[in-house]
Parts: C-alpha cells; structure tokens; sequence
C-alpha cells in the first residue's frame, strides 16, 4: 500500500513544502503520495505530516479550534515522523519564548523538550541565509535560509542535535520527529525533504 | 515553485557579512520574498494602538500594519497622511510576537529608511498616504528590508516587481469598506496572467515583446510570469474587506492572503469580527465554517461603506500611471 504524507495546511508556505516532499519523492522514485491535510479525520490517515513555516501563533490557534491538535498529538506520540519547520518546529516544543516579549501562552504540541527562543536572531531584517552541515544524516553541506527564525539553546538528555549555527542549536531529532530553525522548501535542494520521506518510508516497512 | 532568487545581484539592500566567520547573507530576494512566503493563508491586519494590535495577535492574525490612522479615518481627515509616529511602531513592537509592519508614502525613500532603521519586518508602500513622488517609486532593491506595493493591473504589479517590491497586494479602493474595487483587481490582474500564459504556450515572442511595452516592463520579466502563470511574487488582497465572506471570496479567487484596514478596527465588534475574518479565511473553501464565521459578525455592527463612484478621493489613482 502506499504510504500518504501530509502537509499541515492551516497556514504558511504549505504550497512550498508540498512541491519539496514531491520532489523529493520523484527522486528517490519512491511510491509516496503527498496531500494537504487539515482535518482530524485528514490526520488521521497520515504516516507522515511536514508542520511548514508560517506564524506559529495562528497555526497553533486554528489547529486548536478545529481540533486537529489533539490528533496530531496522538499521531506523533504513536510514533508517526514528523518534520517541523520554523513555525512548525515551535509547535512540537514545549515552551516557546520571545526574545523581546518572553513567555509565549500560545497553544503547542509539546513533543520535544527543547528549550526555544523564537525570533531568536532578530527581526526579518537580520533574516540571512548562510550554509549549515547535518553530519549525522550525511547532509554536510546545506543553504540554510533563516527567516525571523528561532533557535534552541538547550535540548532534553533524549533529543540529538542534528545542527549548529555558532553557538545555536537550529535542527534536531527525537526518534522519529525533527525540527529546523531554517527552511528547506525554499531552496532547490530536497536532501532534507528526502531524508524524511526516508524516515516515512522505514519506519513504516 | 515561486522564483525565490533575485535578478540583481547588485543590489544594495544585500548585505554580506560574517558571523564568527561564517558568511551570512542578508537581504536576498529569497531571504526577502521568503518572509512574505511565511504569510500564506493568513490576515495582516492595520492597527493604530497596542491595545489593537494585541487584539489582532490573538485573533490569529499574522501580522499587524501600522499606521497614525485607519484608512477610513485619513479619507475622513483630508490633508496629508505620512507615516505613523516611530514611538508607537517601537511600542507595537515590542508588546507582540508577530511581525509588524509599517507604511510609508510612495516614493518617500527617507520614510522608507527610517521604517528600515526602526527594524520593522515589512514596509508597505502605501496609496493610503499621501504620495510624496507620483512619478517615481522607491528602488526597493537597495533596502535590506522587504517592501510590499499595490496595485490593480499586472502592468503595475510587474513594474512594482522591477523596482524590488517582494510581495504584492491589490489596491483595492482603501477606507471604503466596499470589497469591489479589490475584486475588480484581482480578476484583471488573473485576466492578464491568463493571456500572457496563452501568448507563452503558442510560442508567439513577438506578441510577448508587445505586452512587455504595453506594460512599460522588461520582456524578462514578462516571460517569467507568462511562464508560471502567476506573479512572482506572493500576491495578497487588500482594500475595502469588511466581513469574513469578503475574506474567503478574494481567496477563492487565488489570493495568497489578506489585509483588512479600517474594516475591522473601525466596526463595533472588533474582536469577534477580527477572528471571524481569520477563520474565512484559513477555511475559506469550507463553507460551513464561513458561514459559522459569518455568524459572528452583526451586519448591524459593520462600518458603513462608501459607494466608490461618488468619492472625492480614489487613493487607488495615486503612483498609478508610474
């Protein structure tokens, strides 16, 4: 049977992400469909959901409303990968602080604990790309684009730490769930896409 | 998917440095198209005071504009509009975590500059000011912060696109709380999409050179467009949007998003209408929840529009022909 990835599609750059795990499948030529999800009942046929980038405020908020929050809580916890992306990856945390404002009361998914900073390198107009390695999934060299982005200064004994800008931690992994500070669907390069389709694929067989 | 990379690789808004000797870019087009790209499916909403913008983060928006006055109010107003007091774009600032906006009159390079320097995410290069230039537009390539223009036609959006403007949104008729103009514009802006598109798949580059004139735009530009058969850039609504059914309408026809103004700071239910635009809409094709949306409106409670025929003042004529 083949396997059916979702990308969250509440808000943010869904279009994007959706073209990358296409991509991404065409070159792995393996049999993957791609949809956007958005309901429960969508979710709930997953085996494996990309939370894109976008403003973690308003996805976290609308997928409360619509109670697709708690289904993607459960999915997760049973083990389906997941791969969040700026916005997404302050949805799996479980406390998100502002560099100016603080504490954040916005709703999360609290999967990984990781302590965050959003908006951690400044505002848009310290936006930068800049190229960052993740060697332990033989990705040495990648275009990191860094938008309005956070980061993560200390992670739980259980999360591996996948990336390192500097002193900052911006991607890492917890069994099958990831998070990037940085966002791989605005490049060309579908490594990272792939290597989660990957991890789709595996866990699944 | 959307060219991200910029055409001009001279541009002084792009800044190279170095963090602890790791090269860092800034200010590229896919640094600076990316953060609208962020904004998809979403509502930035105008405010005024703190206490607005707080309201509009937690309906959801994804971000706030800022401005001295509510479109409808500088229409009221007369005179001339400039940008809003630097004290209260500091404040907003600093009292959400969304990002936050700000406008400068068209053509005003040095109201521009200071927005920049004031670090807002995103400077709108607005027809609700006055303009201080109507024959020219700021050259958006030399700033590192993105720039969103109106506009009614694709020859305007394309040459907004030329000068550096990273993302796009109708004009619309601003301050009216009469959704007509923005429609208007959005459909001839997917009418001319849908004929260069046609122009490009028979192959006719003659009739091609002849839109990139008619359009006073590069033929580059115009292949590019023709070739993706949507702008380059993201491309929200904006101008006259009242109610949720507004919302989800511009969305169903392919509008990457929206912005309200004065429809709902200036309506008596600000906060349920603020969420209730959110929702139509994030699910704008699901006309149940727009409905449910809707209903948490009172019509009784909306601004009152303004025939847009009889105005004295159309801020859409404004930088038009430039």
């Amino acid at each position: 049977m083949s396997l059916t990835v979702g990308i969250l599609s509440i808000q943010g750059d869904v279009q994007e992400n959706h073209l990358s795990a296409k991509a991404a499948i065409d070159e792995l030529g393996i049999d993957v469909q791609v949809v956007d999800v958005r309901t429960p009942e969508e979710i709930s046929k997953l085996d494996g959901l990309i939370i894109p980038g976008g403003e973690s405020t308003t996805i976290g908020q609308l997928s409360l409303v619509n109670g697709s929050l708690k289904v993607l809580k459960e999915k997760i916890q049973n083990g389906m990968p997941v791969l969040g992306i700026c916005a997404g990856m302050i949805m799996l945390s479980n406390t998100a602080n502002d560099r100016v404002i603080g504490k954040t009361e916005q709703p999360l998914l609290n999967i990984l604990d990781i302590k965050l900073e959003r908006n951690s390198f400044g505002r848009q107009k310290e936006s930068f790309e800049s190229d960052v390695s993740l060697d332990s999934i033989n990705i040495p060299k990648f275009n990191g684009v860094f938008i309005r982005a956070p980061s993560v200064s200390d992670v739980g004994s259980d999360v591996e730490i996948l990336s390192k800008f500097n002193d900052r931690i911006v991607a890492v992994k917890k069994g099958n769930v990831i998070g990037t500070a940085f966002h791989p669907e605005l490049t060309e390069d579908t490594s990272l896409h792939k290597y989660f389709i990957n991890l789709v694929n595996t866990s699944k067989n | 998917m959307l060219p991200l990379h910029g055409e001009r690789q001279d541009a002084k808004g792009i800044i190279s440095d170095k963090i602890n000797s790791i090269e860092t870019l800034r200010g590229s087009s896919t640094v600076k198209r990316g953060f609208a790209h962020m904004l998809k499916n979403g509502v930035v909403m105008d405010v005024t005071t703190v206490e607005q913008a707080q309201i509009a983060e937690e309906a959801g928006a994804v971000s706030v504009m800022v401005l001295d006055k509510l479109p409808s109010e500088v229409r009221k107003a007369g005179g001339v509009a400039r940008t809003a007091s630097i004290r209260i774009i500091e404040e907003i600032m600093d009292s959400v975590t969304i990002p936050v906006m700000a406008k400068c009159r068209i053509g005003h390079v040095n109201e521009a500059l200071v927005l920049q320097e004031t670090d807002v995410d995103m400077i709108d290069e607005s027809e609700v000011l006055t303009p201080a230039d109507e024959l020219r537009h700021i050259w958006k390539w030399d700033f590192t912060t993105p720039v969103v223009n109106g506009a009614r036609s694709l020859a305007e959006a394309l040459r907004r696109i030329e000068e550096g403007a990273s993302m796009i949104r109708t004009k619309g008729e601003p301050g009216t709380g009469n959704v007509a103009e923005a429609i208007k514009h959005i459909k001839k802006v997917n009418d001319e999409l849908r004929t260069i598109k046609s122009i490009f798949d028979s192959g006719d580059n003659q009739d091609l050179v002849r839109m990139a004139r008619e359009f006073k735009v590069s033929y580059d530009i115009v292949e590019q467009t023709a070739k993706l058969g949507r702008l380059p850039v993201v491309n929200f609504a904006a101008g006259g949007i009242a109610t949720p059914a507004d919302a989800a309408y511009l969305m169903s026809l392919g509008c990457d998003g929206i912005f309200v103004g004065s429809g709902i700071f200036n309506s008596d239910d600000a906060k349920e209408r603020a969420r209730a635009i959110v929702l139509a809409t994030t699910f704008w094709n699901e006309s149940d929840k727009v409905k449910e949306a809707q209903k948490m409106i009172d019509e009784r409670q909306s601004m009152i529009g303004l025939d847009v025929n009889t105005l004295e003042l159309r801020m859409q004529d404004r930088g038009g022909s430039a």
